[in-house]
Formats: structure tokens, sequence, C-alpha cells
């Protein structure tokens, strides 16, 4: 039997599949507590990634006709990408565990040859202290690259680095 | 199998890493840190879910605008199947591609070649109940791109497929038999494994190609398989 198809990467001419509206989970008529999740995207330079592909997808709460738990959003010309949807709750994790509410984040671009694949936290939760990543985790500063921080009611921002200082935590999987 | 059990790893050399020193575009964009490894839960064994209901079908690429975009028809086909050969039905595959002269309808693609306002270069198709999908396109150009001198990317177009689990989620590339580009792009060469390489190049196929109408070409894809492998469940 073939292994899997390899990766290649999604390059800088993806937004011919871009939908804006993908990057509102709730546009179906998904009912909780809404929020806004945003973040820059930036390089080894420093500079802005504004080609990247951001998707994010979240087991909490469970995708249905109203929600599909899956959204998509391109980087604007400052890095910057924003979605819309619902709070995650807990999520069950392996044996007894529990998971901190979180978004599974792929992130796609020119340059990636496979994707980038991270996660989105939110400070402030109390189950962020026994989370199994999180508390894999030990150095402070890259655990904080994985928590996103209250910027508004209701809106939460995580920046992503790509290379260099403050380097994102990238996940295996 | 369950559907909720991990997905395998991938097997050595088969993807392509992401620092990759012939491909420029790598050079600031890879993590200069090793990846965490990370047990897959249900945030990665499970996944969305597509309908056509929600996200309409566009199988036919050639029937987007008022006329007919120029170029070669070709209708491109195959299967999606885990590495245990299980077909994937009625999961969502996304297209994109070039127009016939190797131009994107993009505002960023400043390539000398004609644009072609009958090609928007978007196609959207779900696989059947035993992970067969079809599309009608027309054949891609080749285009230059800026990565060293004179280089110029193999003719292809972008698919993305997403399985039954985020960790399965697939962007990839499909080639064209017989280009010469091959052999000298970097982003095909990323990939160690010869036969992972030939596996991203499509097939001319008599029983695809419609008679009097359009050339068909086969491209099968395998996600990653869930569970402990054949091999190990062996020992």
């Amino acid at each position: 039997m073939p292994a899997a198809t390899a990766s290649q990467t999604i390059g800088p001419y993806w937004h011919l599949i871009e939908h804006k509206e993908w990057a509102d989970l709730t546009r179906f008529g998904a009912e909780g507590e809404r929020i806004e999740v945003t973040g820059r995207i930036t390089d080894g330079a420093g500079d802005a990634v504004v080609d990247a592909a951001v998707e994010i997808w979240q087991a909490s709460p469970p995708a249905d006709e109203r929600f599909p738990g899956y959204g998509r959003s391109a980087t604007d010309s400052d890095g910057r990408f924003r979605f819309v949807t619902l709070k995650p709750e807990a999520v069950p994790g392996n044996g007894n565990q529990t998971q901190a509410p979180h978004l599974s984040v792929v992130l796609l671009a020119r340059g990636l040859m496979t994707a980038l694949r991270t996660r989105v936290y939110f400070q402030g939760e109390a189950l962020n202290e026994t989370d199994p990543l999180l508390s894999s985790i030990e150095d402070p500063a890259e655990r904080a690259t994985l928590i996103a921080k209250p910027i508004g009611a209701g809106a939460w921002n995580l920046d992503i680095r790509l290379q260099g200082a403050g380097e994102t935590v990238f996940l295996e999987v | 199998m369950s559907d909720t059990a991990p997905f395998r790893p991938f097997a050595a050399g088969t993807q392509p890493p992401l620092d990759h020193a012939a491909y420029g575009s790598t050079h600031l964009r890879h993590p200069k840190r090793a990846l965490r490894p990370l047990a897959q839960t249900v945030s990665e064994t499970t996944g969305p879910h597509f309908t056509p209901a929600l996200f309409p079908e566009i199988g036919d690429l050639t029937k987007q605008a008022k006329g007919e975009p120029l170029g070669e028809r070709i209708i491109v086909a195959g299967r999606v199947t885990d590495e245990d050969g299980r077909p994937i039905p009625n999961t969502m595959v996304e297209v994109w591609q070039a127009n016939a002269a190797g131009r994107y309808a993009h505002p960023r693609d400043t390539h000398d070649a004609p644009a072609d306002p009958n090609f928007p270069g978007e196609g959207r198709v779900f696989t059947d109940a035993q992970g067969h999908y079809r599309f009608v396109t027309i054949k891609p150009g080749a285009y230059p791109w800026r990565n060293h001198h004179n280089a110029w990317r193999p003719v292809h177009i972008h698919f993305s497929l997403f399985g039954t689990g985020f960790a399965q989620r697939l962007i990839t590339q499909m080639y064209f038999s017989g280009d010469p580009l091959l052999a000298l792009d970097p982003i095909y060469h990323g990939i160690a494994d010869a036969g992972a390489r030939d596996r991203l190049v499509s097939r001319f196929d008599l029983d695809i190609t419609e008679p009097e109408w359009a050339l068909g070409y086969r491209f099968d894809i395998v996600l990653r398989g869930r569970g402990a492998t054949p091999f190990e469940e062996a020992h």
C-alpha cells in the first residue's frame, strides 16, 4: 500500500480558493459565546507574512449544520488574520485527561512545503495549568506563544512568529 | 477502525522538509526549533465535514464565466483513499491553477502572459461513495518564478484535501508526466523519496479521456492511515 501523498506548498496564489466568509464560523447561524480571534504572522526577519492561509478546527463546541468548527483566513497586507467563532470549552484528552479550551491551527504559505501546526489557548483558563500540552512545555516564554491574550470584549489576539526570537511552538502531529 | 483512532506517522522521506536550501522562500519561514511531538487527541483525529449543500461544487472550471477559456480542455480524475486502501467518501477536494498561458487570476501575479477573463481557476468537487472524484479544466501553463536564475515551475494543479481528521489535512500539487521542468524544480525535489515524488505526477488515461472532446489524466491521492501499521501488527 503506498504511503500518504506528499505535501507541497500552497504557494502565493491560493487566494483563488479564498472565500472571506469562511473566516466567520458563526455565519450559518451558530449560537453561543461569540469571540474574535486575531493575530499577526511574522517571519525570521520580522517581516509580515502577507500571503498565508490560516486554518482553525475546534472539537468544541461540537460541529453541526450551524457550526462548521472549521475556518480559513488569509493574512492581510500587514500579516494579520481574523476569525469570528464560538469560544471553545474543555476538550477531552487521552485517557482520563482534560484539555484546556483551544483551537487547532494549520498554517499554510509560500515557503512552507508542509503545513505548520500549532494551537491557540486562552489566557486565564484554569485548565491551562493542567493541560497536557501546555504543562509539558517547561519554558514559560515558549508556553506563552500558544496562549492568546484578551484585547477587548470577546476579542483575543495571538501573534505567530515563524522563526527566531519568540518563535511560536509548532507541533508534530 | 475507530473514527477517532490516531493517524500513523508519515513514512520516512515521503514528506518534504520545512527547511530546504534550494527553495528560497523557506529560508525565513521555517522554524529553527524542532517541532514538538503532540499525542493526537480529538482535536487532531476529528475534522470538518463539508457538504455540497453549503459548499457548492465547481466541477467544470471551463464553465465559470460567459465564454470558454482558451487552452487544451482536460479531465482530471482519481481516487482518494487512506494508506490502508480504504476509500474516503464524500470528502471535499479543492483545486486551483494558472490559465493556459501560465498566469493566475490573481492581482499579485505579474507574469507577462495574457490573463484569461473566462478562467477564474477555482474548482471544488466531492468524492463519491468509493472515493472517486472528477473535474474538467484546461491544462495550465508553466510560469517563471524568481527562486533562481531562469526558474520555471513545472505545469501543475494545486489540490486541497481534508479527509476525516484534521491531522490528514493535505495541500499538494499534481504534475504532468514528461514535463522537462520537473527535473529542475526545487519544490518537487524537496521530497527525498523518488517514489513519493513520482506519485505527484498524473498519468494520461485513455479510460478517462472522452472521444472527440478531452484528454483524461489520473491522479490518485492517499491520506494518512489510522491506527497501528499493518507491519507493526504482524509482529
